[in-house]
């Protein structure tokens, strides 16, 4: 079977320094992969990558349900079938909750706003939202913020779901309901690539384990292989240095 | 006693004020006119500037620096004087609003820059990321929250130019400063420049009151 992400040979550099030195990397349709490293470690900018809000070299490849990432008109159709949700939320601040969700559905989709009022309430129901619906984002808290911007992304009915670091920004006693509500969404087999720190939930929740470290893809495996018996001896000091503390 | 029939001689106003309020009309006409003209002048050269291709912003920003630069005193005489000597005729009405826009709208282009520049870049990337076209990214997420930044500034704008129509009346344009003048002339008393002076005040106070509780207002809502 075609993967539904194709990354090939995936370059990218910021003037001198190089943050990712061509990673290649396949991701099936209903796969929930983690990819977890160091500060630093590019694995930010590969997600970032897969909807473009990063430009990369031109001898690297990206297909997303074999439509290419390249600039150009196709972008935002690629765009459209994924969804991304961002370490600081960027909810719209000046819409409410509601109107947050149903924004993209009408714009881009074209849906009538009877219809994307009810999905949006359907999907602010999923999140545990739905009270929150008429408020405007900057009422709520990060973790309910964060709810929120899952919901958005999912009204476009993504074909992926990127998360760059979703819990990173929350008040401890936050992370629990937001990671509660990717949990569930895994389990509803919707493809996701989530950048996090959250070892935990890697370890519950990831098909696959991808460990980073320098702009390269030091190790990949089940959860099971990368955190109960790494064979790399980066993958080992970087797991010590995360579990120990 | 003296002073008061030299400057406040009532009934010289009560007789000049139709004249002085026909003039209030053209300064209303003419500064309504480019302030809207500015307005939407202002926005185009702000999103050329900031997004359109190839040489567009640099010849954008070549505009907004000239017009910035030139006295609208200057620009005005050039419209309504030299123009013609290029077949170019227009009325003083139209001199002056296209003067007037001219300026504004380099002013007004820079104001919606800066609003636009301080939206964050996370709203650019998450409307990017949920496929939103440019244009919609503008219209429905990035402006509503710029303007909400730029009313205090384009509003002192809009001060600005109605100031500035005064200068209309050296086109000969019946403005409210040169319906005073001419008063003044027939009267043979200062007091109907005066009241062209009250008049002015008396519009533009209010605005500038708005701008300063405006300018508080939004100053306080960024804070978070």
């Amino acid at each position: 079977m075609t993967p539904l992400i194709k990354i090939s040979n995936l370059k990218k550099a910021y003037g001198a320094f190089t943050v990712l030195h061509g990673i290649d990397l396949d991701i099936a349709e209903g796969e929930v992969v983690c990819v977890i490293g160091p500060s630093g470690s590019g694995k930010s900018t590969l997600i970032r990558c897969i909807n473009r809000l990063e430009a990369f070299s031109d001898e690297s490849s990206i297909v997303v349900d074999g439509v290419t990432v390249g600039p150009g008109k196709a972008l935002a159709k690629v765009r459209a079938e994924v969804g991304m949700v961002f370490q600081s939320f960027n909810l719209f601040p000046h819409l409410t909750v509601l109107k947050n969700v149903m924004l993209a559905p009408m714009r881009v989709r074209g849906a009538k706003p009877a219809e994307a009022e009810r999905k949006a309430r359907d999907l602010l129901t999923r999140v545990g939202i739905a009270a929150q619906a008429e408020k405007y984002p900057g009422k709520l808290s990060g973790g309910q913020q964060q709810r929120v911007a899952i919901a958005r992304a999912l009204a476009m009915e993504p074909k992926v779901m990127l998360f760059d670091e979703p819990t990173s920004a929350l008040d401890p006693e936050m992370v629990g309901e937001v990671l509660d509500v990717m949990k569930t969404l895994a389990g509803t087999g919707v493809t996701m690539v989530v950048v996090t720190h959250e070892m935990g939930f890697a370890r519950q929740v990831a098909d696959r384990v991808i460990f980073m470290d320098g702009g390269r893809i030091v190790e990949q495996g089940t959860p099971a292989e990368i955190f109960d018996n790494p064979r790399e001896d980066r993958t080992r000091s970087f797991l010590r240095s995360v579990l120990e503390h | 006693m003296n002073l008061v029939n030299t400057f406040f001689n009532i009934p010289i106003l009560i007789d000049t004020f139709p004249l002085l309020l026909s003039g209030l009309l053209v300064t209303l006409e003419i500064g309504v006119t480019s302030i809207i003209a500015g307005l939407a002048g202002g926005l185009f050269l702000a999103l050329v500037r900031l997004y359109g291709p190839g040489p567009v912003p640099f010849l954008s920003k070549i505009y907004i620096d000239i017009f910035r630069s030139i006295p609208l005193l200057v620009l005005l005489i050039i419209v309504y004087y030299a123009l013609p000597f290029v077949g170019i005729r227009f009325s003083p009405f139209v001199s002056a609003v296209v003067a007037l826009t001219l300026v504004s709208a380099a002013y007004t282009a820079e104001i919606f820059r800066a609003g636009i520049e301080a939206i964050p870049h996370g709203q650019f990337e998450a409307s990017q990321a949920l496929g939103l076209s440019g244009r919609h990214m503008m219209v429905d997420v990035i402006l509503p929250q710029a303007i909400k930044i730029v009313i205090p500034p384009l509003t002192n704008n809009c001060i600005n130019v109605l100031k500035d129509t005064a200068l209309a009346s050296v086109v000969a344009m019946p403005d409210l400063l040169k319906q005073a003048t001419q008063a003044q002339a027939l009267a043979a008393n200062p007091t109907p420049l005066i009241g062209a002076a009250l008049i002015y005040v008396a519009l533009l106070w209010p605005l500038v009151a708005i701008v300063a509780r405006l300018e508080k207002r939004f100053g306080k809502d960024k804070r978070p």
